[in-house]
């Protein structure tokens, strides 16, 4: 129950952002301010949900997530695709947690 | 139903629907593990339809955060859309009202992307309604599907592969967020401040407010080091 309900308030605060705009019979700007927090806001909530929590995946260990976090910036900073960041990531993990 | 423009919708939003596919399975097991049933998953798929939500959504489900807390972070992860989905709009703007509204439910950052940026043949100024269809169908179909793979094989993937993935799913962020960070100032600060004020928050109170309340806080503070554009 308690997750349909989540389920059901996701797929509401989904829907709306995304529908606003068909409502709105001209495509008239927004403010320049409040476009450029709406552009922002992915950024400042990836950062917020990366760190602490990527230290936090195995409560004892910090170096567990760091590890596939730094694996992670680097195939990035390679300009890999994201694919293959994510793999790469969870193989140096898989391959941290054999070993230590 | 124009079937030509269709099809060329699908085999251009094919490789969105192939790339969704592995992170869906990711997103399947993770679900299980975080407690929801196989269906809850994949209806969870098929009705918010975004990654790094639902990605979130479970994580913090898993760390114990409530209801609230995790439907106000939803909501604030995919204001962004409404940006894309203004500009997506324009170019859908000769399409009937009601495939219009259904078509928009289909937005998310990468068919936003390449439907207003990718594509040479595509005219950039409007869109062709079943083209954009299939493009959105293939897309959808790639990641309700990975879902429930993921989600019924989750039984088969060891404990230490989960946990793994966890770390996968941080990865995913990170390789959104390098791209942009490495281009331009303002999404760099944004982040940086990202982090440090959800860990500042943390500190006061749990994760799940800390991230929604850091990243209110970050991006207001971003908005100021945004290039004008």
């Amino acid at each position: 129950m308690k997750v349909l309900l989540l389920i059901f308030g996701m797929s509401l605060v989904t829907m709306i952002p995304r529908l606003i705009p068909a409502w709105i019979s001209s495509a008239s700007d927004l403010p320049g301010w409040l476009q450029r927090w709406l552009e922002s806001i992915p950024y400042a909530a990836l950062g917020a949900l990366i760190f602490p929590g990527i230290i936090l995946v195995e409560r004892e260990d910090p170096w567990f997530g760091l590890v596939g976090g730094i694996t992670a910036a680097v195939l990035a900073l390679l300009k890999l695709d994201l694919t293959i960041v994510m793999a790469g990531a969870v193989a140096v993990v898989l391959l941290y947690e054999h070993l230590f | 139903m124009d079937g030509n423009g269709f099809w060329n919708g699908i085999k251009s939003g094919a490789p969105i629907g192939l790339g969704y596919f592995p992170i869906a399975v990711a997103f399947g097991a993770l679900a299980v593990k975080a407690g929801l049933i196989w269906w809850e998953a994949a209806l969870m798929s098929v009705l918010v339809y975004a990654g790094a939500s639902q990605f979130v959504g479970v994580s913090m489900l898993m760390t114990g955060s409530g209801l609230l807390q995790i439907v106000i972070a939803t909501l604030i992860l995919n204001l962004r859309h409404l940006v894309m989905s203004l500009s997506v709009n324009y170019r859908m703007r000769f399409f009937p009202p009601l495939g219009r509204r259904v078509l928009s439910l289909g937005i998310t950052d990468e068919t936003f992307a390449l439907l207003t940026l990718g594509g040479g043949k595509q005219d950039q100024k409007a869109l062709d309604p079943w083209f954009t269809a299939g493009l959105m169908a293939a897309a959808y179909a790639g990641w309700v599907t990975g879902t429930a793979a993921g989600a019924l094989g989750a039984g088969w993937i060891p404990e230490g592969i989960t946990t793994a993935i966890t770390v996968g799913l941080y990865a995913l962020f990170i390789g959104l967020l390098i791209p942009a960070v490495r281009r331009q100032r303002g999404p760099a600060v944004t982040a940086a401040a990202g982090m440090a004020l959800s860990t500042l928050f943390g500190l006061v109170v749990g994760s799940g407010w800390a991230i929604v309340l850091a990243a209110l806080a970050a991006s207001g503070l971003g908005m100021l080091f945004w290039e004008k554009g």
